[in-house]
């Protein structure tokens, strides 16, 4: 009972992500792009969580910190490029 | 029978359940919505609630299955929970001020005034220039 309603859970993430992904490809501008990807990272984190419960490990719980950490250290470089043109700026020396 | 563990654990993946379906709900608002504003709108509060969901599910189910109390899901909701706000927001600030258009029939906008004022008014300048240039 609980690994049929988790494996549908699992189902359901992917087809979040698989519309995200149409987002990503059909997005009319950048942010929409920076916007979806991030959608993507956040429903990835969600989807590791129930894998690492299928498999009863807790090997992947690490996973879910980093893959957070790098979604949103990626969507920060992202705005920044959109918002600027650079993504690590530089003050001039004088 | 189920005894209370077991009831607990469908608890557990009934919050996943329900997590995943709003999740589902937030991408089609990402596919139906008209502009990038509202769709950010749909993307991080609705996104964010299906993480919180799950991984709190995810913490429970561990809790109660294995006698595990696991840091690493909390401080995962911790961050998720600070980060999302944030990094909605930042796009939304860059898109607006890299004139992203608005949706048709999106009502006052007050900050275009203050952002681009001066800008509009030496484009309109230009305009009136060229177009007076075309009647002589």
């Amino acid at each position: 009972m609980i690994d049929l309603i988790l494996k549908a859970a699992l189902v359901l993430f992917m087809l979040a992500i698989a519309l995200s992904l149409y987002r990503v490809i059909k997005g009319p501008s950048l942010p929409d792009r920076a916007i979806a990807l991030d959608t993507i990272g956040v429903n990835l984190i969600s989807a590791i969580a129930i894998v690492s419960i299928v498999l009863n490990t807790k090997a992947f719980l690490e996973a879910i910190l980093i893959l957070g950490i790098l979604a949103f250290i990626g969507t920060i470089a992202f705005s920044k490029y959109i918002e600027r043109g650079v993504i690590v700026e530089r003050k001039s020396a004088d | 029978m189920l005894n209370v563990n077991q009831l607990i654990e469908l608890m557990a993946a009934l919050l996943i359940l329900v997590g995943a379906i709003v999740s589902v709900i937030s991408a089609f608002g990402m596919i139906r919505l008209p502009d990038v504003y509202t769709r950010s709108h749909a993307a991080t509060k609705s996104a964010t609630l299906s993480v919180l969901l799950c991984l709190f599910g995810g913490f429970v189910y561990f809790w109660i299955h294995d006698g595990y109390v696991s840091i690493r899901l909390i401080l995962g909701i911790i961050f998720v929970f600070i980060t999302a706000p944030v990094s909605g927001h930042l796009v939304c600030r860059a898109a607006y001020r890299s004139r992203v258009p608005l949706a048709e029939g999106s009502g006052d906008d007050a900050l275009n005034e203050i952002l681009f004022g001066e800008e509009n008014i030496q484009v309109k300048e230009e305009v009136e220039a060229t177009l007076k240039e075309i009647k002589e």
